[in-house]
């Protein structure tokens, strides 16, 4: 059911401001039980063997020493997961592929990264699991690998599926290679376009992969019963998908499957994948014994998915007076060892925040020799703004235009094209370049081997299925279920918004995750969904109760329902003419409740549409050291419209913890591949995520321009505000130095060796 | 070989346990005690999610030997309350949202409260270095420094 909201609802004075989170004591007490916190009776420990080559045949693999190991109950290999049939399914941008996925969580006919699980052990401890797995015999033949995407390219290149021919190429292609997908978007006359230009830049732009980094590894528990009925515990962004991931690689139906959602130590995209869930459900099946597995620092790193690392050309064109007339780029992603790279949306994002006739974007897809990529914060966007928001700052300085007067010039808004078809339907960036024009630290003095930099973004944020249950108890409080995982205070949103529609206090409304068994479907926690999508079912399901109630108090009074209205969280006569009565509450009526009708649950299940999309501006403030190359951030201000914010300092939060990690996107994070193709920098130390000491305090400004179709105005706010850090950042060291950087990290090394380029050729 | 035999006292409770030479104290607290308060982020001792207290000082768990915790007092974010009642930080952590998944709040608050023990009036830049050895991952950090800080200044009666 999806009903679309014409007018917003003017909220109380609880939308907007910052409650404590129902899930908050619990985690500051370190109650709150995350992936690794869960144990059963009798419980094993599992542990993964994987492959210490980057690209191997696997010719043979040995378990008998490692059964014969005492303590040791189960061992497992690909041979135990069925084999899948080869389909691309789901929406174009994120098809899953199940012959990939079963490969994915354990190699079969060969190894296909540094870290690719080969088979796994269930032991009594973790100390046998671990001793067990290096009794496994794999006999491997080592095959030449390829880690760069440019490399990976080459017709030369080694392939490493054989059934691989790239997709969206006309005639198709009769040999395989490492190129998965082609894809091209266009609107317009790009190449007559660019004859209008008086400035036209195009330079091309490296990233490297990068890691979500959340602190909490990949965890999971489950007991597989004789009965063939399989429960897990695990941390993940949507335990719906883990349900029918997990049941398909294992072989069971979605509904012998139930999984209990743990609290989620971070996700950033990173936990709308499996890993784990079916290896310990095939373990725990083995051995008759309920199956913990939990990765190390190290495993998460080698094993699970960073974003894309990229190869860019991009190539646009101004006016003189400031008219971008024409936008080109080329966008060669990183997939890892299977397809699946975010490279369509990186196309559709790039030229997004531009009210551009004229653009195009191609798209290559590449496998390597690396673990497969995942979803990371607006996945795809931030990589392409790094090179489309470096080329318009140089656009800019050509023209000699302030970079925010260029994008406020040719900013879209409502009724501007796209490049994929539709046009767009929100305003919303023009107000977060506005923000930053009045934004008092924008003209502040900057002082020697200091910058200033400017970028933009766009993010699509997401809808989709969601399913919400009200229960009003009899004492007239209000317990919310939702099947969207918290990953960083929604419980807390979706209670406000129940608590405000009911018209009740915040207090009185519980907000909690439900299992699979006991909620309908949720799509995952990602694409800044859950306020809007299941904060649409919430409010829905509220609107439900609130019929009810006036039902119940109309049979109470005796009088025609219609005559009934629901103010302020009571029933009350809609006039004088229908009877005097005093107004019945939420928790009067529901003392009621055997004798008006029986509980009082209401549940609404949607696909929620209308999601409006997110926009950042920012500008960010560096000081570069000559003698280093060190970039140190002094100021940072991110601009975002968020349709409205329901609990303000969850979206601050938001903000704040995105552009942090664009900030060590920027500077510092980057993967390191010695010549066997294995990572080299698989810790924290060596893969270096920013810390208190690195960073001033993040000034975020809510820009509020809400969304029709929410009934409190909500668009997301997740994912768009990592989107223009790199380039921001990158600007802004360019307004330092004089010096371009168009290569990600940009870390102390890179930046003086730009420097010392630049000092030469000067 | 057999098991160490360990007499400590945790959260001012005294507990004895046996390990193996090779277990970590966060293992035994974790896995042998289900002390799950304290968190894995790295087990190299980078990240600061298993932050405890070892006889007064703060310490890494996962580098510690749960074997040399023997006579030594240890003290884990599930002592910071008392009762029912959250410590300053605690609740000056809720209010200022100063955790999003919370996975690494035990080891920040364990770590700020040793800040506040030796210094009761820090700078944010103190704040910010003191903390260095604590990553989130998801709040940038803004929030996590305003909460010590109104913590240290209620805790001052400031």
């Amino acid at each position: 059911m999806l009903k679309k909201t014409q007018t917003i609802i003017e909220p109380s004075g609880l939308i907007g401001s910052s409650p404590v989170r129902p899930d908050g004591v619990p985690k500051v007490t370190g109650m709150a039980q995350y992936g690794a916190d869960y144990e059963l009776p009798g419980m094993l420990w599992g542990s993964v063997l994987r492959s210490p080559h980057a690209h191997a045949r696997i010719k043979s693999i040995d378990v008998s020493r490692a059964i014969a190991l005492p303590g040791v109950k189960a061992v497992m290999t690909s041979e135990d997961l069925p084999e899948q049939t080869f389909s691309y399914q789901g929406p174009e941008r994120v098809q899953i592929n199940y012959w990939h996925m079963t490969r994915s969580i354990m190699a079969r006919e060969k190894a296909l990264f540094a870290g690719h699980p080969v088979a796994a052990v269930a032991a009594t401890s973790q100390a046998i699991a671990a001793a067990a797995v290096k009794l496994i015999d794999v006999q491997y033949e080592v095959l030449p690998h390829v880690i760069d995407v440019e490399e990976a390219m080459r017709a030369d290149a080694p392939v490493l599926f054989d059934n691989l021919f790239t997709r969206g190429v006309e005639p198709a292609p009769t040999k395989p290679s490492n190129v998965s997908r082609r894809a091209q978007f266009q609107a317009g006359d790009v190449d007559a376009a660019f004859a209008q230009a008086h400035e036209i830049v195009e330079m091309s732009f490296t990233t490297e992969p990068v890691h979500q980094g959340y602190i909490e590894p990949h965890a999971a528990l489950a007991r597989y019963g004789a009965d063939g009925q399989c429960e897990i515990w695990s941390s993940s962004q949507g335990h719906f998908f883990v349900r029918a991931y997990t049941a398909a690689l294992v072989g069971l139906n979605i509904g012998d499957v139930l999984v209990h959602p743990a609290e989620i130590g971070g996700g950033f995209g990173g936990k709308t994948v499996i890993y784990l869930e079916p290896l310990a459900a095939v373990l725990s099946r083995k051995s008759g014994y309920p199956v913990k597995m939990v990765m190390s620092r190290e495993e998460v790193f080698q094993a699970t998915g960073p974003t894309s690392g990229s190869s860019m050309t991009v190539k646009m064109g101004v006016t003189r007076d400031g008219k971008i007339v024409a936008a080109d780029g080329v966008f060669k992603f990183q997939a890892g060892a299977f397809p699946g790279s975010p490279v369509m949306n990186a196309a559709m994002c790039a030229f997004s925040v531009y009210d551009l006739e004229h653009a195009r974007a191609v798209t290559y897809d590449v496998l390597s020799n690396r673990p497969k990529a995942a979803a990371y914060r607006a996945p795809g966007s931030p990589i392409a703004a790094f090179a489309v928001e470096s080329v318009v700052d140089e656009l800019a300085r050509r023209i000699g235009m302030d970079p925010l007067q260029l994008r406020l010039k040719n900013a879209v808004k409502a009724g501007s094209p796209t490049i994929w078809g539709p046009k767009h339907a929100h305003d919303g960036f023009i107000e977060t370049i506005q923000a930053l024009m009045s934004h008092p630290g924008y003209q502040a003095p900057l002082g020697p081997n200091q910058g200033r930099g400017v970028a933009s973004g766009f993010w699509f944020n997401a809808g989709g299925e969601s399913c919400a249950t009200v229960h009003v108890n009899e004492d007239g409080s209000v317990v919310v279920a939702t099947g969207s995982m918290d990953v960083g205070g929604s419980r807390a949103s979706m209670a406000m918004m129940a608590a405000d529609t009911l018209g009740v206090p915040y207090e009185a409304v519980r907000s909690t995750v439900a299992d699979t068994a006991s909620i309908g479907y949720n799509h995952v926690t990602g694409g800044s969904r859950v306020t809007y999508a299941t904060g649409m079912a919430v409010v829905q399901a509220c609107e439900k109760i609130i019929d009810d109630m006036r039902a119940r108090a109309a049979m109470i009074w005796d009088i025609d329902v219609e005559a009934v209205v629901w103010q302020k969280g009571a029933a009350r006569p809609v006039n004088a003419d229908v009877g005097e009565f005093e107004p019945l509450t939420l928790k009067a009526i529901a003392a009621k409740r055997s004798v008006t009708g029986g509980p009082i649950v209401a549940e609404v299940a949607i696909n929620a549409g209308g999601q409006a999309p997110g926009f950042s501006t920012q500008f960010c403030d560096v000081e570069v050291d000559p003698e280093t190359g060190a970039v140190k951030i002094l100021r940072y201000v991110a601009a975002q419209d968020v349709g409205r914010a329901i609990h303000r300092s969850y979206v601050e939060g938001q903000i704040e913890g995105g552009v942090v990690q664009g900030i060590g996107w920027a500077l510092n994070e980057t993967y390191i591949y010695n010549d066997k193709g294995q990572l080299e920098n698989a810790g924290f130390l060596d893969y270096r995520v920013p810390v208190a000491s690195d960073l001033p305090m993040i000034e975020a400004v809510i820009v509020e321009v809400p969304n029709p179709n929410h009934p409190f105005g909500v668009k997301g706010v997740g994912e768009v505000n990592i989107v223009p850090v790199m380039a921001a950042v990158g600007n802004a060291i360019r307004s330092a130095t004089g010096v371009r950087m168009t290569a990600l990290p940009m870390s102390p090394p890179a930046v003086l060796a730009a420097l010392d380029e630049e000092l030469v050729s000067a | 070989m057999s098991k160490h035999h360990v007499c400590t006292v945790i959260n001012g409770e005294p507990v004895e346990f046996l390990c193996e030479t090779s277990q970590t104290l966060l293992d035994v607290l974790r896995n042998e005690l289900d002390m799950t308060g304290t968190k894995e982020g790295c087990g190299t001792g980078d990240c600061g999610a298993c932050s405890v207290m070892l006889d007064g000082d703060l310490v890494c768990s996962c580098l510690v030997l749960a074997a040399e915790a023997n006579d030594k007092s240890i003290e884990t974010v599930e002592g910071l309350a008392r009762g029912g009642e959250l410590h300053p930080l605690q609740r000056k952590f809720l209010e200022h949202a100063g955790l999003q998944c919370g996975i690494c709040t035990p080891g920040v608050l364990m770590a700020a409260r040793e800040l506040l023990n030796r210094n009761p009036d820090p700078t944010e830049e103190q704040v910010r270095y003191w903390l260095a050895g604590n990553l989130c991952r998801c709040t940038g950090y803004n929030k996590i420094i305003e909460a010590v800080m109104d913590a240290a200044r209620e805790m001052r009666g400031a």
